[in-house]
């Protein structure tokens, strides 16, 4: 049995998992992160339009600050965030760019003077201050009050993942590739490290760490149709689901992006839609502004998905033999602005459509896209009930994006909750909490655990196929459990889905290899994928109401009074074929922002009797101090500033400000 | 978004097979035949053969976008990406092997992280910074046309694909490539990277760096993300050439 000992273990090398990383090790602590692939393979290399932050550097961001970032997220989110989590979020997001600025992202940078863009259709003249040039530029993007996407071109993940990776590289920090956690070693009531497999021998190692962090990224391999990379499997997710301790947060709540390419799946970035490209039907007509008069096209993602996939069901959708589409125009925006801003839009339009989106439109649907739920942890990122188990990134329900996340704001979350966990995780492992005493015994049967199961893989006599199995799954989810739910369809999803579940427990493995064996791994993740994608049809089952992405149509309100909380899911054991399901409250009386309408979308929902009280409180707060500042009444209205890591703590000068001084 | 329409035509798929972690495995070329579908790329092709004919063929994909440089190998004897590779573009006839200088993993999967890791501990690809920059205050200003410069240079994926393409990578074990030169020039031109070149001289200024090109322009012609490679190598050449000749004076 080898066993390696560290203080910290990340399991996830993109965005989230490397600055963790980087964060303990800034502490002196020694760190160890596995990856499934070369670190800077992670499916953060693939987001292409940018990360919000509120600069404010661009004229059209001028007057942007943490407050209406905070707003827009909490909106955004159908108020599903942790408002509290989101107000540290805002908050550390422009020291998150900064950070990536000093380290050698090429961010897009502001020039002086006017230009011609695109918006809401139409040409206009934007002049950049001459006080603002060179500092970092932002673009438009889906549900925000200003331009605050601050990007490189649209290839924004690979800019920020190869800046971060180096990082890691300069402070020596190792990476072990192509190893998979399998199994969370724990004792009922604290994490204890992994057992992982080497995917090019197959052998087992365990790592015994004082803290685990993981950062494995989304689960949009449950569905067909995703724009997500072949491993986004969600198995750090899942490996947390199977201690039968840790509770996943919120599974049913899935995007679906507005552009994927038709019928790939591949995604072209919001910043099409940010720099001023419109969706267009079979008549070529420009239909957005029709359903969503003050957004158009740049409604939140869940909202635009909406519109779209019912536009096609108004029989409006381009007929095509692999089914129906819309188009996206970007031909508007003119060849220069795509060749430099949108290269690698066209690069993928080239390559797998073989068109030039300079010249033609684009055939685009709806695609799952990110996972919103994920492993729940508080606000230091924690699990409530797994102690040492920490989480962070499309792995985690931290709670930044409640039931929509907005676009930008998710590798701005995975940098900044690095940041912010990688300080925490240094506390923990300072404190007593952060002790071990571990027996080699209970690491043994972890272990043995394991191979237990690989050998009943490869020497069994199963009959079923992994890869049938798999995608059985992926399209019953994405016809079943897709943008438009109810509770029939529901209901037959989450009984196939037992079905599937309760095949994938007499698999049959026809290369035997113990090694490197791709057939073996598609086998032992079904079973875990499935346990997923139950987790996500039964909390939309249960989930009588729509609230951002999840969206039902036997129940159309949101509904404050009943469902103002967030699903926890567990699994007791490898016997039950269905998660168990707890909510947890989200508190009325503590927001900083209650519930209301998001500005776009649906204007009628069920509201929280708590709520109206709760606006009056705040209004008296805010009454009683005429004198103070935006910093102190946010204080006074929901303080959270005393729960940020000291160093990161403190406002964010801006151009009006500096100038002032 | 389902039904798949077969073009009529049939694809054989060669692929250069070897598994070095069996001790049963010779190399050897196995032939697969497949119905290619409208819209098939290499990515769609290999999978289909995994599922349906033989389980352990290994290759690598991640985001099967063209983004994340995981699937380069000889397709054709060309180095490429499999991923965005559309069988329609080829002869039905197709030999697909791994990139060569990498280490093998097995069949069409090579060890490409381990190589770029060693290449960017070796030439210290970061921004060298002495200070540490106050997050709270404004960002240091760059013209933003040194800006879209330095992206022009940072969208290299690592695949790899001009190391196997490179017939000075396959004489000398440890030849940086164009990889690795292109990654100089790019923190060269970075003012936020302290480093002279005198110190990109230490690391490149030798045979196993920039003198050992020998400029047969394969690495910029393969390049799937059409980097100047060429231009980049030649330039920074002329530099190191001056920075020698001071040195030896
Ligand atoms: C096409 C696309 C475009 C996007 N564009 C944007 C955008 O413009 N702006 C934005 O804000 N967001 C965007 N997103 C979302 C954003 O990119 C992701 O949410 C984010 O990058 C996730 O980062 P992460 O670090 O959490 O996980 P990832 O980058 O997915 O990394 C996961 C890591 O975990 C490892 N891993 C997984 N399982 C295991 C295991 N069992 N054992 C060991 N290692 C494991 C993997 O190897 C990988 O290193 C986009 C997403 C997609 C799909």
């Amino acid at each position: 049995m080898k066993v390696v000992y560290t203080d910290v273990l990340v399991v996830g090398g993109g965005l989230a998992g490397l600055r963790t990383a980087i964060g303990v090790s800034n502490r002196g602590l020694d760190v160890i992160v596995l990856s499934l692939v070369p670190a800077k393979r992670s499916h953060s290399a693939a987001a292409q339009g940018g990360m919000q932050a509120s600069l404010a550097n661009s004229i059209k961001g001028a007057g942007d600050n943490e407050d209406m970032h905070f707003t827009d997220t909490v909106r955004g989110s159908d108020w599903g965030a942790d408002q509290t989590v989101v107000r540290m979020f805002v908050n550390t997001a422009p020291k998150a760019v900064r950070e990536l600025a000093a380290w050698g992202v090429p961010w897009n940078r502001v020039q002086r003077g006017s230009r011609e863009v695109v918006i809401n259709g139409r040409k206009v003249t934007v002049t950049e201050r001459d006080a603002a040039h060179g500092l970092i530029t932002a673009r438009d993007f889906g549900g925000t009050h200003k331009w605050r996407t601050c990007f490189v071109s649209d290839t924004t993940g690979h800019a920020m993942l190869y800046a971060m990776s180096d990082q890691s590289i300069a402070r020596s920090i190792p990476v072990h590739e192509r190893i998979e956690a399998m199994a969370l070693i724990h004792d009922g009531g604290r994490c204890l490290g992994v057992v992982a497999r080497n995917l090019v021998t197959g052998r087992l190692i365990a790592y015994v760490a004082r803290a685990t962090a993981i950062a494995s990224g989304g689960f949009g391999r449950i569905y067909r149709v995703s724009t997500n990379a072949v491993i986004n499997e969600g198995l750090g997710a899942a490996i947390a689901l199977e201690t039968g301790i840790a509770a996943l947060g919120n599974m049913e709540a899935v995007q679906f992006h507005p552009t994927g390419i038709f019928p790939a799946g591949i995604l072209v970035t919001e910043g099409c839609r940010g720099d001023g490209g419109l969706l267009r039907d079979a008549h070529g007509h420009r239909f957005m502004p029709d359903y969503e008069p003050e957004k158009q096209e740049l409604a939140s993602r869940d909202v635009v998905s909406r519109r779209m996939e019912e536009h096609i069901r108004r029989g409006q959708g381009v007929k095509s033999r692999y089914g129906d589409h819309l188009w996206l125009d970007i031909t508007i925006l003119g060849r220069a602005h795509i060749e430099k801003n949108l290269r690698e839009v066209q690069d993928i339009c080239r390559n797998f459509l073989d068109i030039d989106p300079a010249e033609e439109m684009i055939p685009v649907r709806p695609a799952q896209h990110y996972s919103m739920g994920g492993i729940r942890t508080d606000y230091t990122g924690q699990s409530r009930t797994l102690k040492g188990l920490f989480a962070c990134g499309e792995a985690a329900c931290w709670d930044l994006h409640g039931f929509n996340r907005l676009g930008g704001n998710s590798v701005a979350e995975t940098v900044v909750s690095g940041m912010l966990v990688g300080e925490y995780i240094g506390d923990f492992c300072a404190s007593a909490d952060g002790d071990v005493n571990i027996s080699s015994g209970l690491v043994r049967e972890f272990w043995q655990r394991e191979e237990r199961r690989i050998a009943g893989l490869l020497k069994g006599n199963g009959t079923e196929n992994p890869f049938d199995l798999l995608r059985s799954m992926q399209d019953l989810m994405t016809e079943k459990v897709g943008i438009f739910r109810n509770g029939a369809t529901l209901e037959s999803a989450v009984d196939e889905l037992q079905q599937l579940y309760r095949r994938s427990g007499n698999l049959r493995v026809r290369a035997r290899a113990w090694g490197a064996n791709p057939e073996l791994t598609a086998a032992y993740r079904v079973r875990r994928m499935l346990k997923l994608a139950l987790c996500v049809a039964c909390g939309a089952l249960a989930r009588t109401e729509s609230r951002g992405a999840h969206f039902r149509e036997d129940c159309l309100q949101r509904n404050d009074r009943d469902w103002l909380r967030r699903t926890l899911a567990t699994w007791a054991g490898d016997d039950h074929d269905r998660p168990t399901l707890n909510y947890e409250e989200l508190d009325v009386t503590g927001m900083e922002l209650p519930p209301g309408w998001r500005g776009y979308g649906a204007k009628d929902y069920i509201e929280h009797p708590g709520a109206a009280q709760r606006l009056e409180q705040i209004e008296r707060i805010v009454a009683a101090r005429p004198a103070a500042d935006r910093r102190d009444l946010q204080a006074a209205v929901m303080p959270y500033e005393h729960l940020v890591p000291a160093r990161y703590r403190g406002g964010n000068e801006r151009l009006a400000e500096a100038a002032a001084q | 978004m389902t039904g798949v329409t077969e073009t009529g035509r049939m694809l054989r798929i060669q692929v250069l097979r070897f598994n070095p972690q069996s001790r049963r495995s010779r190399p050897h070329v196995q032939s697969f035949t497949l119905q290619e579908t409208e819209g098939m790329t290499l990515f769609i092709a290999l999978n289909e053969i995994r599922e349906t004919q033989d389980p352990s063929l290994q290759f690598d994909f991640v985001c099967r976008a063209g983004i994340c440089g995981s699937c380069g190998m000889l397709i054709n004897g060309r180095p490429g990406l499999a991923c965005r590779t559309l069988t329609i573009n080829l002869d039905a006839d197709i030999v697909l092997a791994p990139l060569p200088v990498f280490e093998l993993i097995a069949d069409l999967s090579v060890n490409t992280g381990k190589w770029m890791r060693a290449m960017s501990e070796r030439l210290e690809t970061w921004v060298h910074r002495g200070t540490e920059a106050d997050l709270s205050r404004l960002e240091e200003r760059m013209e933003p046309e040194l800006a879209e410069q330095l992206y022009e240079l940072d969208r290299c994926i690592e695949c790899g694909c001009c190391v196997g393409a490179c017939g000075t990578a396959r004489m000398r074990d440890d030849f940086i490539g164009a990889v690795g030169l292109n990654k100089i020039a790019r923190f060269r031109l970075d003012p936020r990277d302290d480093r002279d070149d005198a110190a990109y001289y230490q690391v490149v200024g030798d045979d196993d760096g920039v003198f050992g090109c020998m400029t047969l322009l394969a690495c910029q012609d393969v390049c799937p993300k059409r980097l100047p490679l060429q231009t980049q190598i030649a330039y920074l050449r002329r530099r190191m050439l001056v920075r020698g000749a001071r040195r030896s004076s």
